[in-house]
């Protein structure tokens, strides 16, 4: 099975990849430059590893949609980042060296990898916690159609995307038409046992705030969401995590675009809290991008920050060596303010 | 001072402490106490000071509670009818006096 045709991926666009307009921005080189320029002290913690315990894997950016605030800077155009069945692999091979309960697998929408299907099963294999970060509307495309009976037969833990529990803001962030394409989702995934409670059927919904603002009260908003998708749409879910946007990519296009950048980082500088600094994701996460590259978070790698042995040379998968990368430094920047504003910001959610 | 309000004077609101700091603590205490999430979300309470706001018609205040609006999950829709419950509340609270003046009509003119 090849990488699916992308002119027949139908998902909502609320914009198009800075890549496929050759955008400045398109380069991390010159993200990282943006940030510099405006003025926010560099991030200065120094972070040390702890033990792996989500080994994290970006099989690509290809994407069904292009949402206005994606740090993947994923869509339909995006084919040639496509993890390959050789570093899958190697992915297993060196998963098979770490003490990690948990493979969280993202993209791009990641379901249209290929080899997922295939990446799934060995890890459910291992015993493995499973994690598929979807976008919701891609289980309404063809070859995605099978995968909540397919994802509920094998217990894959299932985190959605999904801004706000009404359509305005959900459309404005990913284009229109996601909101009740996300709804049909929600349907599909209820009716083959997500979303109830049962802890083996996980369904699990991210909120990244639609705007240059940080994202709110986590348990607040999980019982309005809760309430209100069921109470207007009949469906249900078992947990609401916030994530803040992080100021890269197509988000960070958008701040200087709306004049809100320098307000942003403000915002984000303003609002550090050092009791996130302990939980931060990258202490505990191991991010590896489609070409076996691998880094300290899911961030690092859209800004090509390479997780580095204490030597300077890069990591990569097929020389996996987990006593070497636990003697590493965490890689920081500025767009780190992201994980350490408020109550914090992880791919699991607030951390504080 | 060359107007009477500046946006920056919202990040300076702490310095009315100077001077009375123990008022100004005691103030600022109640405040925090005020917004944290109880038997109202922090959603209800943002909207519900996003309403006084435009009735007290305070600039900082329609500042600092548009943002807490949205960032505590409200959106523009749930925004605007907010405003519109203290519209409505404005306007009636100056039609219901009419009755007053109903009654000084009808004692003072023949009927």
């Amino acid at each position: 099975m090849g990488a699916p045709e992308t002119d027949k991926l139908i998902g909502p666009r609320a914009t198009t990849s800075l890549v496929s307009r050759a955008a400045p921005l398109a380069s991390a080189a010159r993200q990282l430059q943006v940030l510099e320029r405006t003025g926010v002290a560099p991030f200065k913690a120094t972070l040390r590893p702890a033990a792996v315990e989500i080994f994290q894997i970006n099989v690509g950016k290809l994407c069904n949609m292009t949402c206005r605030h994606c740090h993947v800077d994923a869509g339909p155009d995006r084919t040639a980042e496509m993890m390959s069945r050789e570093t899958v692999e190697l992915c297993l091979a060196a998963l098979d060296r770490t003490a990690a309960a948990t493979v969280d697998i993202t993209g791009g929408a990641p379901e249209l990898n290929p080899h997922f299907r295939y990446l799934v099963e060995q890890c459910v294999r291992r015993g493995k916690r499973v994690i598929d970060r979807c976008n919701l509307t891609v289980l309404l495309t063809g070859p995605c159609r099978d995968l909540p009976a397919w994802f509920a037969e094998r217990g894959v833990e299932i985190v959605c995307s999904l801004p706000h529990y009404r359509k305005r803001n959900t459309d404005l962030q990913r284009g229109d038409g996601t909101f009740e394409k996300s709804i049909e989702a929600l349907e599909r995934l209820n009716a083959v046992g997500y979303g109830q409670g049962n802890p083996r059927l996980r369904l699990t919904l991210m909120h990244n705030p639609a705007g240059a603002y940080l994202a709110g009260d986590r348990a607040s908003m999980e019982r309005e969401w809760k309430q209100g998708l069921k109470d207007n749409y009949g469906v249900s879910f078992d947990a609401l995590i916030a994530l803040n946007n992080m100021p890269i990519s197509r988000f960070l296009e958008w701040l200087e675009a709306s004049g809100n950048l320098h307000a942003y980082m403000e915002t984000l500088v303003n609002a550090y809290n050092p009791a996130t600094v302990a939980g931060l994701m990258c202490r505990n996460t191991l991010s590896v991008g489609w070409d076996g590259r691998l880094y300290d978070c899911d961030f690092n790698q859209m800004l090509e920050l390479d997780a580095r042995y204490a030597d300077g040379e890069r990591a990569h998968i097929r020389d996996f060596d987990p006593a070497r990368l636990a003697a590493r430094s965490i890689v920081t920047a500025r767009h780190c303010f992201g994980c350490t504003a408020g109550a914090g910001s992880s791919c699991g959610g607030a951390i504080a | 001072m060359d107007a009477y309000y500046r946006p920056q004077h919202l990040a300076k609101f702490g310095t009315i402490g100077e001077g009375n700091q123990k008022l100004a603590d005691k103030f600022f205490d109640y405040y925090a106490e005020v917004f944290k999430a109880g038997a109202l979300s922090a959603r209800e309470k943002a909207l519900i000071a996003l309403a006084v706001s435009h009735t007290v018609q305070c600039p900082y205040c329609i500042d600092a509670y548009s943002k807490e609006s949205l960032q505590q999950g409200a959106d523009l829709e749930q925004m605007t009818e907010a405003l519109h419950v203290a519209a409505a509340i404005r306007g009636g609270a100056s039609l219901i006096h009419g009755v007053q003046m109903l009654e000084h009509v009808h004692k003072q003119v023949m009927a």
